[in-house]
């Protein structure tokens, strides 16, 4: 089963950028901005999310793919930044 | 006005005059004095030159923002070759399309992207003369890789070239509507001519510090790199990664001190929404020009509240004309202003025009299409002449127009005002995208039966959406098809959305009913 972070996020990423796609679609393991879902703005909005959902602060150079490119990538990113912050 | 200096001669002329200051900067590190560039961009013209590339040849330049990038476009035009600057973040088959449709004779491009472009392309394969270098940055890896192609002699292989005003200097390529590529042909005059009215429109100095923000695929960069080099300023390279980032940005116009900023709207708008200016001291800056799109009042009117000391410009032209109107925003934007500002009164170096329907010049007040002429406008396209036909417009007096399809009114001030456009070419963030251009990219998918695309505008900006349907008649995955459309176009040109449908409503001729799709959105 999903953990909390991973669910929010796939429903974020559905609603925000995927309108009309199969929820089974998307996995934790789909690429995001390799494949042309998440472009530069796209990118920007998710940070601000992420921020505001997760109360947590990105740093410029984790706004790239190697942080962000999967929901694991994400998922794994907030994690570290929560037990950071504790 | 008369042009009769090639584009190139700033570089060695500031070098005679300032010769350790400082030409380029790139702002994620390294620079390069007048005089060093001038010495390495003197090698790579010797090093095309005795490769057999000269006038009427053309060179790619596949590099990421870099002073390299720089070197390599001033030497190929010192040695009389016009550069054909491609996206770096573009997909390979795209930019293997545009280095084959004009034939490049010669190619600089970085180790990273040469792999990409000989596995992806089968029909075409890269040029002899060919200069890959392991990087991008300070200009090291161009010295370095022309250091390995063993090329130097003990004396200068050629003198500059002293191109001629009409000669091609670059080739831009824009989105077509046929579904490839389009390029669009400067000469030496045509980018001189727009340099020189900046000069005369600006007032540049030695002590300026120039943004370029724009890729240099993209017309914003013809100001930015010409201008700043020919007066002896200095350039602040600013890579895509920072580019996208407004927190990032916001510190870089501060620690690197600029006093002229170019950008769309789009990144400004981003700049006021994301970039914390008010945090950082920008008291340098002295100007802000802006082009590409129009720009939403309210996000001009916050930029100017956060950031109150610069003149504001906002610049209109296509690709075709560079810089053909212009319009100084006034100190105070009124709180109830709702409309878009002009794009402003027509360039002293061209001339304008609006003409009807039927080609005829609009009555006083009447919306037309804009027509401009001068020594800034291009020969055409590049191996169309079917298109080049159709974008010239010749006057009862047999003087030739070149058509822009913006509409525009001309308001009692003399200012134009952009009305939108005749054709299906959009706007989004300051990209140029003809719509047709994805529908001929989903029309390669094998799944896809119909589609059409339309664009949207509405409070965060353009959203492009594209209607299909499937020879299955099932659904197809949204993922799928965006992964499908980023292999074959740049991101921005990716659709926002995708709607599936048993059919698409078409007109009585079979063709998408575009008014039809609108409804159904």
């Amino acid at each position: 089963m999903d953990q909390p972070i991973e669910t929010k996020l796939k429903q974020y990423i559905l609603e925000e950028f995927l309108v009309g796609e199969d929820p089974d679609e998307l996995t934790n393991t789909t690429p995001l901005m390799t494949t042309g879902v998440l472009d530069s703005i796209g990118t920007l909005k998710l940070v601000t999310f992420l921020e505001e959902q997760f109360s947590i602060t990105l740093e410029a150079h984790e706004a790239s793919v190697d942080y962000l490119n999967t929901i694991e990538n994400i998922a794994g990113l907030v994690r570290s930044k929560q037990l950071g912050t504790d | 006005m008369a042009v009769s200096t090639p584009l190139h001669a700033s570089v060695d002329r500031s070098a005679e005059r300032h010769p350790d200051r400082t030409a380029v900067e790139n702002a994620s590190g390294g620079e390069i004095t007048y005089r060093n560039l001038a010495v390495l961009t003197d090698r790579v013209r010797d090093w095309l030159v005795r490769r057999g590339v000269g006038r009427g040849d053309r060179v790619g330049v596949y590099l990421g923002k870099s002073i390299d990038a720089v070197a390599a476009i001033f030497g190929t035009l010192k040695a009389g070759a016009a550069y054909i600057p491609v996206d770096p973040n573009a997909p390979p088959s795209r930019n293997a399309y545009i280095l084959s449709d004009c034939c490049v004779k010669g190619l600089f491009v970085e180790d990273r992207f040469a792999g990409a472009l000989g596995d992806e392309n089968e029909v075409w394969s890269l040029p002899d003369v060919l200069l890959q270098l392991a990087g991008a940055g300070d200009g090291a890896p161009l010295a370095a890789a022309l250091d390995r192609a063993g090329s130097d002699g003990p004396a200068p292989a050629a003198s500059t070239v002293v191109s001629d005003p009409k000669d091609l200097a670059y080739i831009l390529y824009t989105s077509g509507s046929t579904g490839r590529p389009k390029g669009v042909m400067l000469s030496h005059r045509n980018a001189v001519s727009c340099v020189d009215w900046c000069s005369e429109t600006f007032e540049p100095s030695a002590k300026d510090r120039f943004s370029s923000h724009a890729p240099f695929h993209f017309d914003l960069s013809i100001l930015d790199i010409y201008l700043p080099l020919k007066h002896g300023s200095t350039l602040v390279l600013i890579g895509s990664d920072v580019g996208k980032d407004p927190a990032r940005l916001a510190s870089v116009i501060e620690h690197r001190r600029l006093t002229v900023w170019y950008s769309t709207p789009s990144i400004l708008s981003l700049l006021v929404q994301y970039g914390n200016l008010p945090g950082h001291d920008l008291s340098a800056l002295r100007t802000v020009l802006f082009a590409g799109e129009v720009f939403p009042i309210a996000h001009l009117r916050a930029l100017k509240e956060q950031l109150p000391h610069p003149r504001y410009f906002n610049l209109y032209g296509p690709t075709e004309t560079n810089v053909c109107t212009f319009f100084e925003i006034p100190q105070t934007i009124a709180a109830d202003r709702a409309d878009p500002y002009p794009i402003g009164k027509t360039c002293s170096h061209l001339e304008s025009l609006v003409v009807d329907e039927t080609g005829a010049q609009a009555k006083n007040g009447e919306q037309g299409e804009l027509c401009i002429r001068g020594p800034a406008v291009t020969e055409g396209y590049w191996n169309l002449p079917e298109q080049t036909e159709d974008v010239f417009l010749t006057d009862g007096g047999g003087r030739q127009w070149y058509r822009t399809g913006d509409l525009v009114v001309e308001a009692s001030s003399g200012d134009y005002l952009f009305r939108g456009r005749r054709d299906r070419m959009v706007k989004k963030r300051g990209f140029r995208i003809e719509l047709g251009e994805i529908e001929a990219c989903l029309y390669r998918h094998p799944d896809i039966n119909q589609a059409g695309v339309i664009a949207t505008s509405g409070d965060e900006g353009v959203t492009i959406k594209a209607f299909v349907s499937s020879h299955s008649g099932q659904r197809l995955s949204v993922i799928a098809l965006k992964g499908f459309c980023s292999q074959h176009l740049p991101l921005y040109m990716v659709p926002d959305r995708f709607s599936f449908h048993a059919t698409l409503p078409t007109t009585s001729t079979d063709k998408i009913d575009y008014q039809g799709l609108k409804d159904l959105n």
